[in-house]
């Protein structure tokens, strides 16, 4: 019997090896995947959004734009038409009543979002719990996703940047957008640099939270008060909501 | 009595050498810019958050779209069974390889990570239409040049009637990715429309004839080689009648457009107060890159002389690339309407119109593309026999040139 099963164990062990070396070379793969969902967390039972009342926001405050620029290094060179902007603060005029708004216009992270559909390398995509980002690994700086954005929400880096943080990986050559602030989301902080701005600086203007959860702060707010999107003709259901618009 | 045509590579002495090292020189030129705004970033063109793709994707996309309209002298030999267009037809196809390569290059070169080429033949979102030009560009260069195998090998013959087939087929398909590439594009208000895609094509028949003729006269006359009218003729005919299609394709895209009232900011910034927009679009692209060549194709004087057509084909080109930087800098200078009804303003440049300078190295690296092709073109009828010994009328068609003599009206119609 025992001379029987070595074959067994040797073919065991042939096939173990085999096994082995083709995990090796398929984990590369397996283990991006990975990092892009189970590493961080993100589930489908969640969907990270915004809901931002423009009646509170005054037209003079950019609290939100001064901490979003903070959290993910966004210094700038000076140079406005080239550098990157995640968040800006739009000033409406209605042309008929004159009547004025200000709010904050950042990613609006579609359910379906034209970068993604347009992006050829697959750089630009949306994670399960709705945050869309561009995966700056592969990003080949094609730009045809801020051709395709309806919202002008891309900035594309036109020059060096030193002292990156660590959690908002920047590079030349490539496109970047408001994340949602994925990093503190990741880690639990339950809040985005703009929305904790906003509250402690700000009118209180901007809930962020889970637009599946009934009982969640926004949930509850736009249940009660309804909210719009910009450009709702386009059907892609932005995480970004607004009141008064 | 069909005549057998002869064909022979060019000579490497003389002038040749001249054209390879201007040429060569070009292409260096191009791609020390290239590397130029690789390594100081895209902020030393003129490019912006604004304005994304400019010059380099002018030239790109011009190059790409002559690519597959130098392929019709062939295909109208191999599809059509048009045979004064046969001996054409090896040319043809080497031309419109050559200057999709040259538009490809110029179109990787201007990434912001050209080194990450690699990624780009990896990793694939099929949903993308770039992903699928990829293919339909990798795929026309392979079917091109297995077409062009065949015409070339004695034994394959028989099967290069498939061979022109297939890639006529394929630069169709080809063609309208590249139109597509804007037509799908829905936030944008000049662009969101199919009609697009074959606007694309008819522009392809017309800028890659105008390079095909360009190339073949050229050709011609600097290795003293007879050209015949018979065929020139018959392709500055055909080239009269792709420029009045493609006028035709732009005046449907606008009347379509001006139809609908949520466009007419748009088109009034491109028909009536853009700028450069408004002066490239009337003077350059309709003015003097479509009318004026109409009239001297057809001028029934004029029309003969060959510095006439060789100007006609000039501006065709110019008017092209005109049209081309209306469509892909027009269509981006026009701002995004984020919020109808209102006026808008923000730091990042929302509700107005974006300016673009190009920059001289974005024409460089776009000249460099154009050259790699006239370099590929140069090095091919060098070392391949591709161009006929001689197109003279009496060994091209002599039935054609006889009926040419006696009827140039009829021979015209035929082409």
């Amino acid at each position: 019997m025992s001379n029987e099963s070595k074959p067994d164990l040797s073919r065991r062990q042939f096939l173990g090896g085999a096994a082995a070396v083709a995990g090796l070379a398929v984990a590369p793969g397996v283990f991006l995947v990975e990092s892009a969902s189970a590493a961080t967390g993100a589930s489908s039972k969640v969907r990270w959004g915004l809901l931002i009342d423009t009646n509170l926001c005054d037209s003079g405050c950019d609290a939100c734009v001064t901490a979003c620029n903070k959290e993910h290094g966004l210094n700038g060179h000076g140079r406005p038409a080239t550098d990157a902007q995640y968040i800006r603060k739009v000033d409406l005029k209605d042309r008929k009543t004159g009547a004025t708004r200000s709010l904050p216009v950042m990613c609006q992270h579609c359910e379906h979002p034209p970068c993604v559909d347009v992006c050829p390398t697959g750089a630009s995509m949306k994670r399960p719990d709705g945050i869309v980002l561009v995966d700056k690994h592969i990003c080949i700086g094609c730009r045809y996703c801020m051709m395709a954005c309806p919202y002008k929400a891309r900035s594309f880096v036109h020059e060096d940047l030193t002292d990156q943080l660590p959690h908002t990986p920047r590079g030349k050559g490539t496109v970047e957008s408001c994340n949602l602030c994925v990093h503190r989301i990741d880690r639990g902080d339950g809040t985005t640099a703009c929305v904790e701005a906003c509250n402690r600086d700000g009118g209180s203007a901007m809930v962020f939270g889970d637009l599946n959860d009934p009982n969640s702060e926004i949930s509850r707010r736009l249940a009660e008060f309804g909210s719009a999107a910009i450009r709702a003709d386009f059907k892609l259901n932005p995480g970004v909501r607004y009141r008064g618009i | 009595m069909k005549a057998k045509v002869q064909f022979l590579e060019v000579s490497g002495k003389g002038g040749y050498i001249g054209l390879l090292g201007g040429l060569a020189a070009l292409l260096v030129i191009g791609l020390l810019s290239a590397y130029y705004m690789e390594h100081h970033g895209h902020h030393v063109t003129g490019m912006t958050n604004q304005i994304v793709w400019g010059m380099p994707h002018v030239f790109a996309i011009f190059l790409i779209v002559a690519a597959s309209g130098a392929l019709n002298v062939a295909s109208i030999a191999s599809v059509f069974g048009k045979q004064v267009y046969k001996p054409l037809a090896p040319l043809s196809a080497l031309l419109s390889m050559a200057l999709l390569m040259g538009g490809l290059a110029v179109l990787v070169l201007d990434l912001g990570r050209p080194d990450r080429l690699i990624v780009a033949m990896t990793y694939y979102n099929f949903k993308s239409i770039f992903a699928w030009n990829i293919f339909l560009y990798t795929g026309f260069l392979g079917i091109v040049l297995v077409y062009l195998w065949f015409m070339l090998e004695k034994r394959m013959n028989r099967y290069s009637h498939y061979a022109g087939f297939t890639a006529f087929i394929w630069r169709l398909i080809l063609t309208t990715g590249t139109g597509s590439i804007f037509g799908f594009l829905v936030a944008r208000e000049a662009y969101n429309a199919a009609i697009l895609a074959p606007l694309f094509i008819v522009m392809s028949f017309s800028l890659g004839l105008a390079v095909f003729l360009l190339v073949l006269m050229a050709a011609y006359r600097w290795t003293e080689r007879p050209l015949g009218d018979l065929v020139m003729r018959r392709l500055k005919n055909l080239l009269g009648v792709f420029i009045g299609a493609v006028l035709y394709f732009v005046a449907v895209y606008h009347v379509t457009n001006l139809y609908a009232t949520r466009l007419h900011g748009a088109e009034a910034f491109i028909l009536l107060n853009g700028g450069i927009y408004t002066f490239l679009f009337w003077f350059v692209q309709i003015l003097i890159g479509s009318v004026l060549p109409l009239i001297l194709l057809f001028h029934p004087t004029l029309g003969r002389s060959r510095s006439i057509i060789g100007t006609a084909c000039v501006l065709v080109i110019l008017g092209g690339l005109a049209q081309l930087y209306v469509i892909i800098i027009g269509g981006q200078a026009w701002p995004l309407n984020l919020f109808p009804g209102y006026e808008i303003s923000s730091s990042f440049y929302d509700g107005v119109v974006a300016s673009y300078r190009p920059t001289l190295p974005e024409f460089l690296l776009g000249i460099g593309g154009a050259a790699l092709a006239m370099l590929i073109v140069a090095l091919g009828v060098r070392f391949l026999r591709l161009l006929p010994a001689s197109l003279a009328d009496e060994r091209v068609d002599p039935h054609a040139a006889k009926a040419a003599a006696a009827e140039p009206e009829a021979a015209a119609a035929q082409a």
